[in-house]
């Protein structure tokens, strides 16, 4: 136990700006100005159910990131949540299967209004890789609304943020 | 006597007539009648060799169905063609369960009937007909698919009855941030009697879509089999590609395809170290092992320009170099890496709330993973130790020494344990191919292959052994392309590791295996 100690003490806190890495500058601006519209608009705390209709998994790697010490969404008021009865915005990833159609449309209906649909990665913005096909429907937008997409192969953590920011400013319209 | 002649003159003995086709790099090529499928399978079953994927392909009017072997080193492809009118063969998956998935696959998306075999539907669930079959070749790539696909409402899994036997549907959308499928519990109290699973919800035609693309395209696509061996996959199917047009990539490019291998491999290992802490709520670990991996990704996006390594991986090369530069940070990251986890590791060791939770739990016995062919960390975790770079290896591994990791208690514990040992591994491997980079080009041509040119791409994907075949048509366009992830020959193993654990456990029990929804969906 003492050693567990002494390792968090001599690690110390890892939250910081990625600089380098972000789209934006500063991360750490974008991350308050999300802080800022979650307290606002959502009472303080940003519920999202992450759906994966059929992704290679890429996507899901990057997202758990958002997560990581670095990243830390929850201090911006950005949590994952298990239900999507939970939840205010669906974060939906890959082509959408023809498999997972019904599963997602479901998903999307069990979502208390009002809410909002992020495309996340290439293919749920248009298809990428793997497009239109005998069991592919390509971008979520041709199953279920979408209300902001974010571009990427996959979205890096940081851009995964200023999607999310980019959503929060669809908010005031919607409510 | 070898081990090919030993199994040939079995053959001959039990009367099944075997044409030898020549050979498909690493494999020998034998034809056989499809009626003698089954008895084939028995008679390498009984001489210990492992069946380790297989797939049919469209020739027109007739269809053929291959199945690798290996033993010792050794790969075997059976081949057998049926009529493509009515296409028969009986069943292997009697003799190696590790067919079962497999040929349910091969009959949905080609129309085989595998005689005495599960004949349940796998990969397709209502997006086509069951008179349909997307690998032929005169199903549209865009197929007819109904208005909305309804969902898969009528999978007729096994029922267990019993007093106080109740059912617990899980997926496909679950709690977590994970892909989908469907896992089917039985229970007792807490116990869990049965599992199955319903996978194929990721089922994206990545085998059709193939069909068409020139080499450039498959490796991306093949990129993007599995977003987490996105590396794996694309060597193995930039291998097979290469094998098919007779060229070999330069050295370099070996070398630094080695690296960029050895890499995915640990910033996986180190995610899921931190993921089966997670689950069972030891997060300080969950948190030091993610930075761990995040620190290593952004070292991936500095000098390679991707945090995943996508795209890295190109026919007849790689298009990423290290400059001197370059090296030494690798070097020096891996120092440091190597610091932490004795650190980290001996935390883990010592914490007794952690080992409570994962020894003992989700046992995998020596048998049934040597029944299922299981790969990789879950192989290794249960006494199969068959690792494609040291029993089958390419370059640059033959120049090569790894070391073998195998334990035999199976448990939640061993599969950690074996991670972190594959860590250790890798670590003093990428110091070998670092020190020894050599100097030449990094990418050759690849000459237009011709009509009918074949190839077969075997490498050892983080998850275990990747086969991949190809086959080019015309034009140095794809004919056909399947990649085989390692998950195949794991997921079934996952079925038993649960069995009388309780379900609460599960979470980890999957965690520890971790297998590739997308890369079995295909």
């Amino acid at each position: 136990m003492l050693r567990q100690y002494l390792k968090m003490l001599k690690t110390g806190i890892k939250t910081e700006p990625v600089r380098k890495i972000v789209r934006d500058p500063d991360v750490e601006r974008l991350g308050a100005e999300v802080k800022r519209r979650v307290d606002r608009d959502f009472a303080g705390s940003l519920a999202i159910r992450e759906v994966d209709a059929g992704s290679c998994n890429g996507c899901e790697l990057e997202i758990h990131a958002l997560n990581n010490v670095y990243y830390d969404v929850e201090r911006f008021g950005v949590h994952f949540v298990a239900s999507p009865r939970h939840a205010d915005v669906l974060l939906v990833t890959g082509p959408v299967s023809r498999n997972m159609e019904a599963a997602l449309i479901r998903t999307y209906e069990a979502t208390p209004d009002p809410k909002w649909v992020i495309a996340c990665g290439d293919c749920a913005v248009c298809g990428g890789e793997f497009g239109i096909s005998y069991v592919s429907c390509g971008a979520v937008e041709n199953v279920i609304p979408v209300d902001v997409k974010i571009p990427g192969c996959p979205p890096s953590p940081a851009v995964l943020l200023a999607g999310i920011l980019e959503a929060l400013g669809k908010v005031r319209k919607k409510k | 006597m070898t081990v090919l002649s030993e199994y040939l003159s079995a053959l001959n003995a039990a009367g099944i007539e075997t044409t030898e086709t020549g050979s498909l790099t690493p494999a020998s090529v034998w034809r056989i009648p499809a009626i003698a499928w089954e008895r084939a399978a028995e008679l390498a079953k009984i001489r210990g060799w492992r069946w380790s994927a297989g797939w049919g392909e469209d020739l027109g009017e007739r269809l053929q169905i291959n199945a690798l072997l290996e033993r010792e080193g050794r790969y075997l492809l059976l081949r057998a063609e049926v009529p493509a009118e009515n296409p028969v063969l009986p069943s292997q998956a009697l003799h190696y369960p590790a067919a079962d998935r497999s040929e349910r696959h091969t009959r949905d998306l080609l129309g085989i009937d595998f005689e005495g075999g599960d004949g349940r539907r796998w990969t397709r669930h209502h997006a086509w007909n069951e008179t349909e079959h997307p690998l032929r070749k005169d199903f549209p790539v865009g197929g007819e698919p109904p208005e909305t696909t309804p969902p898969d409402h009528d999978y007729p899994f096994v029922a267990a009855q019993g007093a106080g036997v109740y059912e617990i549907p899980v997926g496909p959308v679950h709690a977590g941030i994970i892909e989908p499928g469907h896992f089917r519990f039985q229970a007792v109290g807490e116990t869990i009697l049965n599992l199955e699973e319903r996978l194929g919800y990721v089922h994206k035609g990545i085998e059709k879509i193939a069909e068409g693309r020139d080499a450039e395209g498959l490796a991306r696509l093949a990129g993007r089999v599995s977003g987490d061996t996105t590396v794996g996959h694309a060597w193995a199917a930039c291998l097979a590609m290469e094998r098919a047009c007779g060229v070999e990539a330069p050295e370099r490019a070996t070398f630094l395809r080695a690296i960029l291998a050895e890499r995915e491999r640990i910033a996986n290992h180190l995610g899921d170290l931190g993921a089966i802490c997670n689950d069972v709520a030891f997060a300080f670990a969950h948190y030091q092992f993610g930075r761990l991996r995040e620190d290593w990704l952004r070292t991936q996006r500095a000098l390679f320009g991707h945090r995943l390594l996508m795209d890295r991986i190109v026919p007849g090369g790689v298009n990423v170099d290290l400059d001197k530069a370059a090296t030494d940070r690798l070097d020096a990251e891996l120092n440091r890496l190597g610091r932490e986890l004795d650190t980290l590791i001996d935390i883990c060791d010592r914490n007794t709330t952690l080992g409570d939770r994962l020894y003992t739990t989700g046992r995998l016995t020596v048998k049934t993973a040597a029944a299922f062919g299981c790969l990789g960390y879950v192989g290794r975790c249960a006494g199969q130790g068959f690792d494609a770079r040291r029993d089958a290896p390419y370059p640059p591994y033959d120049q090569l020494t790894v070391k073998g990791v195998v334990e035999e208690a199976g448990d939640v514990a061993s599969r950690f344990w074996v991670r972190y040992k594959e860590i250790c591994v890798s670590l003093r491997l990428l110091r070998v191919l670092l020190g020894r980079l050599p100097e030449s080009d990094i990418r050759t041509e690849l000459p237009p292959p011709p009509a009918g040119a074949e190839g077969l791409g075997i490498v050892e994907g983080w998850r275990g052994e990747i086969v991949t075949y190809v086959r080019f048509g015309d034009d140095g366009r794809i004919d056909r392309f399947f990649p085989r992830d390692p998950s195949w020959l794991n997921w079934p193993a996952l079925e038993r590791i649960v069995l009388e654990n309780i379900v609460p456990d599960f979470p980890v029990c999957n965690k520890s295996v971790n297998g590739s929804y997308s890369g079995v969906d295909l």
